[in-house]
């Protein structure tokens, strides 16, 4: 069936939609953050889908010779820098969530006053 | 392509949406680690063996420990707002 | 705006996103068969020109090394700013630490746990050190072994008391470290351009592929973001720790 050649890219937009209606729902500051890291995995499966050759191996040449045609390399390099800066933007958004929590006593969003009260 | 790599991803948008839907964040700390692991498979079916290792530990073991460690400061907190 | 109208209001831009990702996805060729030829080029070129078996790793140090600066110091900079909102404030009382909260009770970890951590330190420093250094030769490079040798002191974590892993891992020589390594990237770029070359092109002799001196300055630039990753990630852990640790009474 050929539109099954899409589901990479299907579930890319998949977990993006499902990522946001998370944030955009949540009653709890430590959910959100971990829904934007959803959304951060999303661009994960798009760059893999786009990056991926059928039938072709990965991009190692230590035991194939080094002129077979392999998966894309550079889009796996932008993949794997992202992957470790994620964990420390997701540290930097929990160090947010738990000073707003200390300054006005709750991580409802709904709940929060504005800056200045 | 192969039906491993249709499975895989089916796994991972089911997964995906299981940590949005779990709305307390301490049983979200434990979906999301098993959510990494399913997403370093899918990296080594896509033969992308360098980062299905580094997701392997971030994903698993530093970024639920984070979220752990973020709400037991939380609780902290409150408790000791609570008291005073 | 009350909760209903936000849904109503999402569920209208998530119907405007899937009518973009199709328009979109409808003139992109199914997954599998995208046809971009600069991937094709350096998987060409990085044996016989850059002596790298990893193409991964020689995209990320060689060839593409300037943007793999700019993603180090996002890094850089987001450690720095988790450390700086978890620190201590100057309101908050300050004082020793005792490693257990008032009242919540902390079984001792039990003796299987404290043996098998305390056996898995050494073997994860030195496999994470094996994974930094052969960057250019097997899956593996600096952020990965950065990861992987930033739980070393976990282990220490889980196996002993907060004291010790504060002993074995003090700020300030994490903090240190991570700046060294963050600090040897453009250093070693430096050092290039002072050799009369390019910002961090390549003027080691490339040594032989599929060795530790394969691809010239890799190896160095390797063991630079091995430091800094695996120092930043200590230094949050560290600061998320202290600061669940009540202070001894009296």
């Amino acid at each position: 069936m050929s539109e099954l050649n899409y589901l990479g890219y299907v579930v890319a937009a998949w977990l993006f939609l499902v990522g946001l209606y998370g944030v955009v729902t949540s009653r709890n500051l430590i959910h959100l953050c971990i829904c934007v890291a959803v959304i951060q995995s999303s661009s994960y499966v798009l760059l893999l889908s786009i990056g991926y050759r059928t039938g072709r191996p990965a991009p190692i040449f230590l035991t194939i010779p080094s002129n077979t045609p392999a998966v894309d390399p550079v889009v796996q390099a932008l993949m794997l820098t992202d992957i470790v800066v994620e964990v420390t933007v997701m540290a930097l958004l929990l160090a947010l969530a738990v000073q707003v929590h200390k300054r006005q006593g709750t991580l409802d969003p709904d709940r929060l006053r504005k800056l200045g009260g | 392509m192969e039906a491993l790599q249709i499975a895989i991803l089916l796994f991972v948008a089911a997964a995906g949406t299981a940590v949005v839907f779990t709305r307390e964040p301490a049983a979200q700390a434990i979906v999301i680690s098993f959510y990494g692991l399913l997403l370093s498979i899918m990296f080594f079916l896509f033969q992308a063996p360098d980062v299905g290792l580094s997701q392997i530990t971030v994903g698993a073991v530093a970024l639920p420990l984070m979220i752990l460690l973020a709400l037991a400061r939380v609780k902290k907190q409150g408790r000791g707002k609570i008291e005073s | 705006m009350t909760r209903r109208v936000r849904r109503i209001f999402f569920l209208l831009s998530a119907v405007l996103l899937i009518a973009v990702f199709w328009n979109g996805y409808s003139k992109l060729p199914p997954v599998g068969a995208l046809t971009g030829t600069y991937g094709d080029v350096v998987n060409a070129i990085t044996v016989p020109e850059r002596h790298i078996t990893d193409a991964v790793t020689a995209v990320n140090f060689d060839i593409r090394g300037f943007d793999t600066l700019g993603e180090e110091f996002i890094l850089f900079t987001s450690v720095m700013g988790a450390v700086l909102l978890m620190r201590r404030q100057s309101d908050e009382p300050g004082g020793d630490h005792e490693d257990r909260a008032r009242d919540r009770v902390v079984p001792n970890p039990s003796d299987a746990v404290r043996v098998t951590a305390l056996l898995l330190v050494a073997p994860t420093v030195l496999f994470g050190i094996y994974i930094v250094a052969h960057g250019q030769v097997s899956p593996g490079g600096g952020f990965q072994g950065g990861v992987i040798l930033s739980t070393a002191p976990l282990l220490l974590y889980l196996s002993g008391t907060f004291g010790q892993f504060r002993r074995a891992a003090p700020q300030r020589l994490i903090a240190i470290s991570e700046a060294i390594g963050a600090a040897a990237y453009i250093l070693i770029g430096g050092a290039c351009v002072a050799l009369g070359g390019s910002f961090l092109q390549n003027l080691l002799p490339l040594g032989q592929s599929a060795s530790i001196t394969g691809g010239g300055t890799v190896v160095f630039i390797d063991l630079g973001v091995g430091l800094e990753v695996s120092g930043g990630i200590v230094l949050i852990l560290l600061v998320y720790l202290e600061e669940l640790m009540e202070e001894k009474e009296g």
